[in-house]
């Protein structure tokens, strides 16, 4: 699904990105983790294809397709979905016309035919119950006066209306308390499918107890300094960074 | 009048007034003067220079410099199908002028309510003078603008509508001003006089368009008169060429009680200058000034308000959204004068633009003058690019960029949009400006911050 081999990536002539390799298999779950700063936003967004981050090196494969060519639209309707650590507010459109628009754009690159008002309210009201977010907010402008949680359910409810082979959640679950907590992770659990793939970016492990991921990988410093299976967060979580961080001063 | 023999510039006007004067000679003694006086005041004043405080920004030479022939009367050749794009469905009138002159057999009165007068200044002036006497030039200020005194100086027709007490008018009433072009630079100085009686409701629809190329000076006044507890909304869309010279002043007389709104769409034009100037002159009375110019290539959008809360109680809201691409300068100059008695006054203004280029320009200067102390007055203005994080997060859903782009714009505009009721006149609206965003995708430089301008305070 994908593969993604020694990505570098700067920003204004700063190397953020320092050689990545990450192979994401279809069906699999994943969990990056890593001290504040360390790149995994980087990382998400040059996915996402943000074009302020520059790529200086390395190559990364999307369902066989050269990710780093494809704009952000692109990326998005061949079934990349990024949710933002930070999500846009986006004033005066409302994320019912938004995620319409979005759906459509998506549809139409596929060769699928539109949906209109009617056909596609119910499918968002549908996800939209799922994630606990009451009908009015349809009619708010996407994300504006949303607070923190608010926003990152709607971050889950897009996810859920655009269906994407790949989604990579970018501290969805961070400042959620622990009952939005459990339903973003319901509502990222029903998105699992064996032929849909997840990353999830996090610094804890209480997501991973709802969200149990097959691969646990730790980005420190632009690089990917280890990789496990779900226990490698459960060591993190108790012992901290600390421990590994001697091999990353050792590789420099 | 030895100050008119004077001035060589004015030779052309000179000209045309006495041609009018001749034209005009049966008219009422008040209204021959009024022109008269309002004539001697131009050639005084002669057109303001960016020396001037009010035109700072706006040069008006090319006006100045232009020579311009009073478009004839009755000579329309327009068809009915030539009109049609510019129809409101179910508009209760449609009242055609057409270079300046009103058009009957173009206009449309059958679905107007039999309490609604409403047809050309030139035919009530003829007909029954006296009644328009205590309100025509009673409201403007022809002391502070020439273009106000050309208007006075050459008012001959125009749209007259009057609304009987206690009627409330469902279906706008849609006043058109057509240029057809003439081979040589035309101009037309339009007259309205909008009288709403107390307790009345209505929309009015002022368009102007233009149907041919050639260069048109269009200096418009319309004198609205809200009346107690009118409820007022005046739309005001300017789409000319882009030769077009305009220049209006909609003066708004709201008294006790009344509630005025007055929405201006700007997408047309070479110089385009829109003075809106309400006057809250009974207690209690309310206004909503709503603007919105979006301007490309080298258009010049030039917004000027002047709001004057003159008793106690009232209430005001401004807001501007400018969107400018290419080399397009906005203006946006709002000034609000409370005067000594207008206690527990509360106004709030805001001006926002968009610079979609790098050589597009605006320049905003609101300007408060407060001669009461107990009240509440705001103001800020923005100037930003379009948002790129904004736009980078429509992408990463699927938008294309030049949709996105354009979903952010119209998300911009639609905040004036937002503020006109539902209803015929924002539909119609709404297509108007959704026809004049820019959809192009094109690099930019500018950074994407958005940053406050700083203020000028006085009073
Ligand atoms: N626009 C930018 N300009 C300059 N430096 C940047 C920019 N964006 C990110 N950085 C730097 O890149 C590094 C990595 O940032 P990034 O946001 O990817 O970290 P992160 O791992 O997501 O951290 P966190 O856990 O706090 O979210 C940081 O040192 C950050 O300061
Ligand atoms: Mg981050």
């Amino acid at each position: 699904m994908l593969e993604i081999r020694n990505l570098h990536a700067s920003i204004n002539h700063q190397e953020i990105l320092k050689g990545i390799d990450l192979t994401v298999g279809v069906g699999e779950i994943h969990a990056i983790m890593g001290p504040n700063g360390s790149g995994k936003s980087t990382l998400a967004q040059v996915l996402a294809r943000r074009e302020t981050y520059e790529v200086t090196q390395g190559e990364v494969q999307f369902n066989g397709k050269d990710l780093l060519a494809m704009k952000a639209e692109e990326a998005a309707c061949e079934g990349l979905f990024m949710a933002f650590q930070y999500p846009i507010e986006v004033a005066g459109i409302s994320n019912a016309y938004f995620l319409r628009a979005a759906l459509n754009a998506q549809r139409k690159y596929r060769g699928e035919e539109e949906l209109d008002a009617i056909d596609f309210l119910p499918v968002l009201r549908e996800k939209m119950r799922l994630l606990g977010m009451e009908e009015r907010f349809q009619s708010r402008s996407v994300n504006e006066g949303f607070s923190g949680g608010e926003k990152k359910r709607n971050e889950i409810v897009q996810m859920a209306v655009l269906e994407p082979k790949l989604a990579i959640l970018d501290e969805t679950d961070s400042g959620l308390d622990i009952d939005a907590l459990k339903v973003v992770a319901a509502g990222v659990n029903a998105m699992r499918s064996p032929d849909r793939a997840i990353v999830l970016v996090t610094h804890y492990q209480r997501l991973l107890d709802y969200i149990v991921p097959d691969f646990v990988h730790v980005l420190a410093n632009g690089r990917m300094i280890r990789s496990g299976g779900p226990e490698l967060a459960l060591e993190l979580e108790n012992k901290g960074y600390g421990w590994i961080e001697p091999v990353t001063t050792g590789a420099l | 009048m030895a100050a008119v023999t004077q001035v060589a510039e004015l030779g052309s006007y000179v000209e045309a007034f006495r041609e009018l004067e001749q034209r005009t000679i049966r008219q009422p003694d008040w209204l021959r003067s009024m022109r008269r006086d309002a004539f001697a005041r131009f050639c005084d004043a002669g057109f303001p220079t960016t020396k001037d405080e009010d035109w700072r920004f706006t040069n008006v030479a090319a006006i100045a410099r232009g020579s311009f022939a009073a478009a004839a009367a009755g000579n329309s050749r327009l068809t009915m199908e030539e009109l049609q794009p510019f129809r409101i469905p179910g508009a209760a009138c449609r009242l055609v002028f057409v270079n300046g002159h009103f058009e009957p057999e173009l206009s449309d009165k059958a679905s107007c309510p039999p309490a609604v007068e409403a047809g050309s200044l030139a035919g009530a002036l003829a007909r029954n003078p006296e009644t328009l006497n205590p309100h025509l030039g009673r409201y403007l200020n022809t002391q502070r603008d020439s273009f106000c005194c050309l208007n006075t100086a050459f008012l001959e027709d125009g749209a007259y509508v009057r609304i009987a007490k206690g009627t409330v008018v469902e279906a706008p009433l849609h006043l058109l001003f057509v240029f057809i072009g003439a081979g040589e630079p035309l101009m037309a100085h339009p007259r309205n006089l909008l009288i709403a009686e107390p307790d009345t409701q209505v929309d009015i629809v002022e368009e102007h368009v233009s149907l041919a190329e050639g260069i048109f000076f269009s200096n418009v006044v319309t004198e609205l008169v809200a009346q107690e507890n009118a409820v007022l909304s005046h739309h005001m869309i300017e789409r000319e060429n882009r030769e077009a010279f305009h220049v209006s002043t909609l003066r708004i007389q709201a008294a006790r009680n009344a509630n005025v709104r007055s929405h201006s769409v700007l997408t047309g034009g070479a110089l385009v200058r829109n003075n809106i100037h309400p006057v809250l002159s009974g207690e209690g009375a309310e206004c909503l000034i709503n603007g919105l110019f979006i301007g490309d290539g080298h258009q010049h959008m030039d917004n000027y308000m002047l709001l004057e809360h003159a008793s106690p109680h009232c209430s005001s809201r401004q807001f501007y959204n400018g969107i400018l691409d290419g080399e397009a300068h906005g203006v946006f100059h709002g000034r609000i004068i409370v005067h000594k008695d207008a206690q527990k006054t509360d106004a709030k203004q805001t001006n926002r633009n968009l610079l979609l280029s790098d050589s597009a320009q605006i320049d905003t200067k609101p300007q408060l003058e407060i001669y009461a102390d107990d009240v509440k007055c705001t103001h800020g203005a923005t100037i930003g690019q379009i948002d790129e994080e904004a736009l980078f997060y429509l992408r990463t859903r699927g938008l294309k960029e030049g949709s996105a782009r354009q979903l952010l714009l119209f998300a911009f505009a639609g905040e004036c949009l937002e503020r006109i009721a539902p209803g015929a006149a924002r539909t119609y609206i709404e297509r108007i400006i959704h026809q004049s965003l820019p959809s192009r995708v094109r690099p930019f430089s500018g950074g994407g911050l958005e940053m406050d301008r700083h203020w000028e305070e006085v009073g």
